[in-house]
């Protein structure tokens, strides 16, 4: 095991390491160590890298470090620069699981149900990687490359995540079969960018990776009145949620079926949009 | 030893007064020893290999590369089983290890014991079976029809029962088919033990259960010991509900432990736990209803299917309560009520809070709702007008003798006012955390819905307790093997010790096999009854005994003597004495106690069969989003017949408790059983109330009418609320949307993609 206390540190385990694990919060990592489904040969701890815990505003964009936790997207300044993010953040877990568990823990973990997945689709963001031997930047649809599947080589880790700071309302909300701790069955996040006269929307739990619904999206740019900040007319938020529900690729599980995931996703993209723009019909 | 001591200038709670559980600030802590903290310096640990087919016969079983793994003390399988092969609660169907078929997904086939948990991991994969799988069962409406998936067939047992007039017709009738889910206790503390081999051949088991001598009779059968030779001990439970009525671990672990000659520990994870116990029973109900214009019922005709799957458990009892209670708290004068508990490869059900009258309140009330609407009533004035009095019969032809107070019940729940108010904080609305919900969007429902059952055990079943009681140095030590698993006898022995005896400090000694005869089981709401029966005996013939001897020694009177405030004292005043000095010679009794004798059911489902009935009733206020198919409970009354509460605040945390468990099958509680395998065994996907699911429970009125022959009047609590509460949350739903959803739990799609369809 190595403690690390930087971020040299634990590129250096890793890369002394192959076979390491990196371990955060350990919300994701010990519940399969306790099944038996994951070994622990050698473990780099991460939660002691300062580093990794700290975010920065460099011009319009964030850099969020991969160690920051769901209560720390909650603190402070992040939910008024980060508001959809940090309603994802409230939506995880429970406290307990809030006070450990990381942004780049969920974000290695790439779990369809992600639940800041989706908002950083929506977002555009970028996943900084770094190693012994240098750093890349890759877009969040290159890094999750399929259902628990991620583009880190082995001796990797995420330093951070780069997200814009947009002017508009976001919204995130999720639907789970129980009111609070519980695995997203359908979400969906919501940003406007009203400098780029932008709607985008971010998909969880509705496809192996997060989705974007970008027909919706393009769609909308032309419906909303971007001036005077007018809501879409009726029959183009009718549209809207029709391309939202049309871009889900949902599955039947124990958690919900297809059809459930399809309409659910609908109905969120419809009330987060009235959300974002009050006043309109709905 | 369970610590009374009290601080120094309290007196320590009476009968009827409220008495906090020694365990309760532990467990909140995280301090309480669960049995899986068991710990023995010698020990080895356990592993169970588990089945991965619903069906299948095992062409042979090689243990050789797990034995050859270092640090593996034993690999055995069905061939290591020296006395029967086979356990159960009412029949003994039920194999220790599978032999030559598997019949559900999870069945133990071989047990390891090595040096370190990670060791018998290993050396389960490494355990080589050849199976073969088969087809597995899992309609149990096939079932009947199927071939024989175990030799006792696949009928576990069928009950026909027939009461009054069959040819009587009402001009009003409504039917509807309905279907209850299989819900999991959801226990704390995984089942866990340790088997410790003992000089005399035997075995001592420390183990988490709900009734110490029957598990005892059937490991010793499995074992081929005499029951003398097996000793349990009740291990730290966190609860139990139902789920450790039947074995687990029991012989896996007293067989590793013979074998090795070294203490065995086991512990099952959350996800085996779904596959180690049994569940609450599916069922699928159809019914017809038959009132008259005026809202009386004339006739209910009933067909219940239960899934028991792979192994009959409790079944047989489950079924006859089902079929008993399955026209509801009402006067039926007449009914058809065909019950039948079958033979599946699903995972196996057996006992559960509610014990079969849960599935069938869910249905007999959504009929009372349909009823009312049929005939334009009031749904609550509909149960008004039937509900069951002292003096009633019920439809197994058994006249009710003791309290039934239903309408009392009724009334104070129907009409206790309500608080709620549309919340403000979306967090509050359906969807909760998730921010799903716009006010605008959110329907509100309220019903109300009334539950029965049995207390203690039925249909000619003896299930006595034996409590020792002893008297020394004034201090009262209690002995009894009641299993405690949260339902609060461990402060009730005190309390009624303290009442009888009038003695302030009361101890309560460990609950095991070796030290006073069986205290049945922890189950049927019946330890308060019949355990609380046995100590309270038990405790006046120690006063008894004891007065008479201090009568003898001192020439006073004993009918002027009385026992208080750890005195002995008469009542003409002039004589005192002080507890602990009349008794440094100890006085000691053991009691045996009996309930009223009941008779088995006929062949039509007739018969005295029940010894006494409890009620409650449930009132759900419920907000809906119905878009997304969402539901917030946003308020829960209850009322309950008590008989009388000897600890309020167990008593309300029972109904809580309940109604929690109630809340949890009627929105969300399901294990999800598809072609016989398990698709949510843990807590990530069976999901529970939390706080933000489960609103405060309003207790509008705890009825308490002394029960005849029960001690000190009091009924048994703990079943009732988890009956009513289910049907009043899914009728509160049913409300707010209009939609019919004869299925618990209800699902998200059931009311979302209902309300989409034009
Ligand atoms: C009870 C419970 C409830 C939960 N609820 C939710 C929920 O509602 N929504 C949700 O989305 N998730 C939920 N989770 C899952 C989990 O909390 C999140 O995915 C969390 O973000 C994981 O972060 P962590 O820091 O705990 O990761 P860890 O468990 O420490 O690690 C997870 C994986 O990420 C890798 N890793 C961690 N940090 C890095 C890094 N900097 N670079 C590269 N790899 C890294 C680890 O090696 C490991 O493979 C829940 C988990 C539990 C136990």
């Amino acid at each position: 095991m190595t403690i690390a206390r930087t971020l040299d540190d634990a590129c250096a385990a890793l890369a002394e390491h192959p076979q390491a694990r990196l371990l955060a919060g350990g919300t994701d990592l010990m519940v399969g160590v306790n099944r038996g489904q994951v070994g622990l040969d050698h473990v780099v701890v991460l939660d002691r890298v300062d580093e990794l815990r700290a975010w920065h505003r460099t011009g319009d964009d964030l850099l969020l470090g991969a160690g920051l936790t769901y209560a720390d997207l909650g603190r402070g300044d992040l939910p008024g620069l980060l508001p959809a993010l940090a309603q994802a953040a409230r939506t995880v877990g429970s406290p307990q699981i809030r006070n450990a568990g990381t942004l780049g823990g969920n974000l290695a973990t790439a779990s369809p149900a992600g639940d800041t997945l989706p908002v950083l689709a929506a977002l555009d963001a970028t996943v900084l990687l770094r190693s012994a031997t240098g750093s890349r930047e890759l877009p969040l649809a290159g890094f999750v490359t399929g259902v628990k599947q991620n583009a880190l080589e082995p001796d990797e880790l995420i330093e951070a995540v780069r997200v814009p700071v947009l002017d508009g309302p976001q919204e995130f909300l999720k639907v789970g079969t129980r009111n609070a701790m519980v695995i997203s069955v359908v979400s969906l996040a919501l940003v406007v960018d009203r400098g780029g006269r932008g709607v985008r929307v971010g998909l969880g739990s509705v496809a192996p990776v997060p989705l974007r619904a970008a027909e919706a999206e393009a769609h909308l740019a032309d419906h909303v009145g971007w001036d005077d900040g007018s809501p879409p007319a009726p029959d183009a938020v009718d549209r809207f949620v029709e391309l939202v529900a049309g871009a889900a690729r949902p599955i039947d599980d124990h958690r919900g079926s297809a059809d459930y995931r399809r309409h659910a996703v609908g109905v969120l993209a419809r009330r987060a949009l009235h959300r974002a723009f009050p006043g309109g019909d709905r | 030893m369970t610590d009374t001591r009290v601080e120094a200038g309290t007196r320590p709670p009476r009968l009827g007064e409220s008495a906090p559980r020694p365990d309760g600030t532990p467990k909140v802590a995280g301090s309480f020893a669960f049995s899986s903290d068991l710990w023995h310096d010698r020990m080895l640990w356990g592993g169970t290999l588990r089945s991965p087919h619903p069906s299948a016969r095992i062409r042979s079983i090689d243990i050789g590369p797990a034995v050859a793994l270092a640090g593996v003390h034993a690999v055995l399988t069905a061939a290591d089983v020296p006395g029967s092969p086979t356990y159960g609660l009412e029949h003994s169907d039920q194999p220790v290890l599978a032999s030559d078929v598997v019949r559900y997904e999870g069945e133990p086939v071989a047990v390891v014991a090595a040096d370190h948990p990670a060791t018998v991991r290993r050396a389960l994969e490494a355990i080589v079976v050849d199976y073969e799988p088969t087809d597995p069962l899992v309609d149990p409406l096939q079932a009947e029809a199927a071939d024989p998936i175990h030799p006792d067939g696949n009928l576990i047992r069928r009950i026909h029962l027939r009461h009054g007039d069959q040819g009587a017709v009402g001009e009003v009738q409504v039917e509807g088919t309905y279907e209850v889910g299989m819900q999991d206790q959801a226990f704390l503390g995984p089942e866990s033990g340790l088997a410790v081999p003992a000089e005399d051949g035997g075995v001592d088991l420390f183990v988490a259960t709900q009734w110490l001598h029957v598990d005892r009779d059937q490991v010793a059968a499995c074992l081929g010991l005499e029951p003398e030779r097996v000793r349990l001990t009740l291990a730290g439970v966190g609860g139990a509900f139902g789920a450790r009525e039947d074995l687990s671990l029991h012989v896996h672990l007293c067989l590793l432990a013979l074998h090795t000659g070294r203490p065995v520990k086991m512990v099952y994870s959350r996800e085996e736990s779904f596959h180690g116990h049994v569940h609450r029973h599916p069922a699928r109900m159809w019914y017809r209803h038959h009132a008259d214009r005026d809202g009386r019922l004339v006739r209910v005709e009933a067909r219940l299917v239960l899934d028991g799957g792979a192994y009959a458990s409790s079944s047989s009892a489950v079924i006859a309560n089902a079929t008993c209670f399955a026209a509801g708290p009402y006067r039926v004068p007449s009914a058809d009520i065909d019950g039948a508990v079958v033979r599946t490869n699903n995972p196996p059900c057996g006992a559960m809070r509610g014990f079969g009258a849960v599935q069938t309140c869910f249905a007999h009330e959504a009929q009372m709702d349909r009823l009312a609407d049929a005939l334009g009533m009031d749904p609550v004035e509909l149960r008004r007008r039937n509900v069951l009095a002292t003096g009633d019969r019920l439809v197994t032809g058994q006249v009710i003798v003791g309290t039934a107070p239903v309408a009392e019940v009724l009334d104070a729940c129907a009409e206790h006012p309500s608080a709620a108010a549309l919340a403000a904080d979306p967090m509050s609305l359906p969807g909760g955390a998730g921010r799903t919900a716009d006010a605008g969007h959110v329907r509100r429902g309220e019903a109300v819905a009334l539950g029965f059952k049995n207390l203690l055990f039925s249909e000619g079943f003896d299930d006595s307790s034996a409590a020792v009681c002893r008297i020394e140095d004034g201090v009262a030590t209690v002995t009894c093997a009641c299993a405690e698993v949260g339902q609060g006898f461990v402060t009730l022995a005190q309390q009624i010790a303290r009442e009888v005896l009038g003695v302030s400090e009361v101890l309560l000694a460990p609950a095991e096999t070796a030290t006073v005869g069986s205290a049945g089981s922890t189950s049927a709401s019946r330890q308060t009854w019949m355990s609380g029966g046995a100590v309270q005996a038990a405790c006046e013939e120690v006063r008894h005994r004891l007065l008479r001897r201090v009568a003898e020694s001192y020439g006073v009177d004993v009918d002027e003597l009385v026992l208080a405030d750890d005195r002995v004292v008469s009542l003409g005043g002039d004589f005192e004495a002080d507890l602990t000095a009349v008794t440094t010679v100890p006085v000691e009794a053991e009691v045996e106690f009996h309930h009223a004798p009941t008779q088995p059911l006929d062949e039509d489902g007739q018969g005295d069969a029940h010894v006494s009935f409890a009620f409650a009733a449930h009132r759900a206020i419920v907000d809906v989003d119905p878009d997304l198919g969402l539901v917030k409970v946003v308020e829960l009354t209850t009322s309950q017949d008590v008989g009388r509460v000897l600890n309020p605040l167990q008593a309300v945390g029972q109904l809580e408790g309940g109604a929690a468990q109630g809340v949890g099958l009627a929105v969300m509680e399901e294990v999800q059983v598809q072609d016989g395998r398990i698709r949510n065994a843990s807590f990530t996907d069976y999901l529970i109330p939390t706080a933000l699911d489960m609103p405060p429970v309003e207790v509008a009125a705890l009825i308490e009418q002394p029960e005849p022959g029960a001690p000190f009047g009091a009924k048994g609590i703990g079943e009732p609320p988890s009956i009513s509460s289910t049907a009043a949350v899914v009728a509160a739903i049913r409300h707010a949307t209009g939609l019919d959803l004869e299925r618990a739990p209800v699902r998200p799609a059931d009311i979302a993609l209902a309300e989409a369809r034009p």
